[in-house]
């Protein structure tokens, strides 16, 4: 698409610590410019999308409520790249590590966990296994198809690179067995590669989920509260993976997103290249605007995407799918009384009752909660779709882990207490329900 | 920042089913057997289904009304309820005894638990007992199809062609006679996975082979009586049955233990009632000896 008037950065587009600005108001950037550094270890640099001015440095409401400041550049038309682009210099894995952190790279497949500390091991012999995840990970969503038709080559190359860098005997590409031609390309292109095999996964949400997609492929079981890495097993996205490549062949930063546009209220769903930090309503007017008023806009699919206020929300770069429903599509139901009748524990792709989570979330039993492990829930929402009865099942989860992760703070601040003052008073603490 | 759009929490996209369309599949299921009472008993059959039903209705609403309470007759249990209480009726019943039985069903063993979704018994289930305790005679006097004779049914009498059984040409109350058309229905909720199989196969399963183990003639036992009406409709029902699937198997031989335990041994002719309503009081602890382990789960310590 052309490029758009002004562009809005926030400083958080990624799981981890804000960065920090590093421009001024007033300064002139190119694409590719770095305008803000990480602001902690987790955490990944960003780059200005468009080249222009400035424009404001302002306050942003993020979804999870936070604000951070944002960067609005105003474009001058030309998409001018920065000079001080260059293909980064990689000869081992200290600095391909390096090159992933200063590509800005984050999940792209949604998370947006910043993709260097993902790959950051102590030992380089615990990477048993890399899959790429293929299987889109909701439904609408078709961007990463796009990627594995489209950017084969990167994929390929980002392969080698994985062999080469990080030393992986063994890498397994799944994809959803209704898309018959990605895993046919797949198999193209790595058919001399006795390392690479290509996995075709039912059609079936969530099989993108990240413990899903290695239960059905390496078929382990990453326990809970443990790492994929702690299985030997890393996941990347297949567009994470083509960017890295893509960032290592050319010094281009993740300044532009492949996002997948779709819903009722669109008049020409399609996927649609965007650069960083543009408006959603420019990206919907690119895609012929919209057929219908427009009641609900979701980032990401409409399983775990989260809905946006206004229109002026500017794409992320874990943005993946921008969905805009109509009326009748985004009406919310009334919630009826639970009938019983099993369809929750029979969706929860993990084996959980979300019904008696439920149950323990409205006693505020934590130890109930613990016991039923809803802390290993991946809030796929499988158990509120299935709901014949409307009922707030998932989101009742999400309090729920709220819920320990307050009980976990106040037992820390408790331990703490007792011991700066143990030894004077020797009192009994009390339990901390 | 201008607040047009409709802001809320995941997922955006439920499925299309709700408890309604449940309960009219059940409703749906019903049919044949209550075309198949009218034919065999005549159309009063018609009419004491119907006053169950109504009377089901008004009293939940009545009930949901005087308690201030949201109320539920939308959903349409109450007329599965209602459907269920006629169908255990003989068709002769006074109908007022009929009505007192709806009101037991659902203010009783319904709405004083809490609703739907709450009970611990099975409303109709219940009431088939209450009333064959309260109103003894007329609970009993079935009236042997069309040739209007009055008589026991067969599991009491003990005679009966495997046909006849079959297609419900022999006493009983009204919903229980044609086997047929309660498999029927029965297909349908599976085909529309209204229920699964687990409870139904497991129950009658274990009926027959217990009723073959002990010298029964295994076919006629499960032809008969009111096995397949209950093992289909009233031990599938969501509040009072378990969850999981090895739950479910559990429950139905469970239930087909107990039926041919009564029938064999016991002086009641009421095995489907009693074992359907001992098992429903169990099925809180099947559920939690059968929980499934959570994927990737650590044990407690």
């Amino acid at each position: 698409m052309s490029p758009p008037v002004s562009v809005t950065i926030p400083m958080s587009m990624h799981i981890g610590a804000p960065c920090s600005a590093l421009v001024r108001v007033g300064d002139t950037v190119s694409v590719g410019d770095v305008i803000a550094q990480p602001g902690g270890y987790v955490s990944a640099p960003i780059h200005a999308s468009i080249s222009g001015k400035i424009k404001a440095i302002g306050d942003f409401l993020l979804s999870n409520g936070n604000t951070v400041p944002a960067v609005t550049i105003e474009s001058d038309g030309e998409m001018r790249l920065s000079e001080k682009i260059l293909p980064p210099d990689v000869n081992d894995y200290e600095s391909f590590i390096e090159a992933v952190k200063q590509s800005g790279a984050v999940g792209l497949g949604g998370a947006g966990f910043p993709t260097f500390v993902k790959l950051s091991v102590k030992d380089l012999d615990s990477i048993k296994t890399v899959v790429i995840n293929g299987a889109e990970c909701e439904p609408y969503i078709t961007s990463d198809t796009r990627t594995m038709l489209d950017r084969s080559d990167d994929i390929r190359f980002g392969i080698e690179l994985l062999e080469k860098y990080l030393g992986v005997k063994r890498i397994i590409i799944g994809i959803e067995n209704n898309k018959r031609e990605c895993v046919d390309e797949m198999k193209r292109i790595n058919s001399d590669d006795p390392t690479v095999s290509v996995v075709a996964l039912p059609a079936s949400y969530p099989q993108g989920g990240e413990k899903v997609l290695i239960h059905n492929t390496v078929g382990v079981i990453v326990p809970e509260g443990k790492l994929p890495i702690d299985v030997g097993v890393i996941v990347l996205n297949c567009t994470t993976l083509a960017f890295i490549a893509a960032y290592i062949r050319t010094g281009i930063p993740l300044v532009e997103k492949c996002v997948t546009v779709d819903g009722s209220a669109v008049k020409e769903p399609k996927n649609v290249i965007v650069p960083i930090g543009t408006s959603i309503g420019d990206v919907f007017d690119f895609a012929g605007g919209f057929i219908e008023e427009p009641n609900k806009i979701l980032y990401g699919g409409p399983m775990m995407g989260i809905s946006v206020p206004s229109l002026s929300d500017p794409v992320l770069k874990n943005t993946n799918a921008l969905i805009a429903f109509n009326k009748k599509d985004s009406v919310l139901q009334k919630t009826t009384p639970c009938i019983r009748c099993g369809s929750c524990v029979s969706h929860c792709p993990l084996h959980l009752d979300p019904r008696a989570i439920s149950k323990a979330v409205e006693a505020e039993s934590t130890e109930k909660l613990e016991k039923l492990k809803v802390n290993i829930c991946m809030e796929c929402g499988c158990c509120s779709y299935a709901c014949p009865a409307v009922q707030p099942l998932v989101q009742r989860n999400r309090l729920a882990k709220a819920m320990l992760r307050a009980k976990q703070a106040k037992q820390a601040e408790i331990k703490k207490k007792i011991q700066d003052e143990s030894d004077s008073t020797g009192k009994e603490s009390e339990s901390d329900d | 920042m201008t607040d047009l759009m409709t802001v809320s929490p995941s997922p955006h996209i439920r499925s299309g089913r709700r408890t309604t369309h449940i309960m009219l599949d059940v409703c749906i299921a019903l049919l044949p057997s209550l075309a198949v009472a009218c034919f065999m008993f005549g159309m009063r059959a018609l009419l004491v289904t119907a006053v169950c039903v109504v009377a089901c209705i008004v009293s939940e609403l009545v009930f949901e009304l005087v308690t201030k309470r949201p109320v539920t007759i939308g959903d349409l249990s109450a007329v599965v309820t209602g459907l269920l209480i006629g169908f255990n009726l003989p068709v002769d019943i006074p109908l007022w005894q009929a009505v007192v039985g709806c009101i037991v069903a659902i203010v009783i063993v319904k709405q004083l638990f809490g609703g739907i979704g709450c009970n611990f018994a099975n409303p109709a289930i219940t009431a088939r007992i209450v009333m064959t305790i309260a109103f003894s005679d007329t609970m009993t006097a079935f009236t042997h199809n069309v040739d209007a004779v009055s008589g026991a049914t067969p599991l009491a009498s003990g005679t009966a062609d495997y046909v006849d059984l079959f297609l419900g040409r022999c006493g009983g109350v009204l919903g229980e006679t044609c086997k047929a058309a309660l498999i029927l229905g029965g297909l349908y909720l599976i085909f529309r996975r209204v229920i699964t199989w687990h409870i139904p196969v497991a129950y009658i399963g274990t009926v027959f082979v217990f009723s073959w183990l002990v010298g029964e003639d295994p076919v006629y036992q499960i032809l008969s009586g009111g096995l397949m009406l209950g093992a289909v409709f009233m031990a599938t029902d969501y509040s009072t049955s378990p969850n999981n699937p090895w739950g479910k198997i559990i429950f139905g031989i469970g239930c087909g233990l107990i039926t041919a335990v009564i029938r064999l041994f016991g002086s009641y002719h009421e095995g489907v009632s009693f074992a359907i309503l001992l098992m429903n009081i169990l099925c809180p602890y099947i559920d939690g000896w059968t929980a499934k382990r959570p994927l990737g789960g650590v044990k407690e310590k």
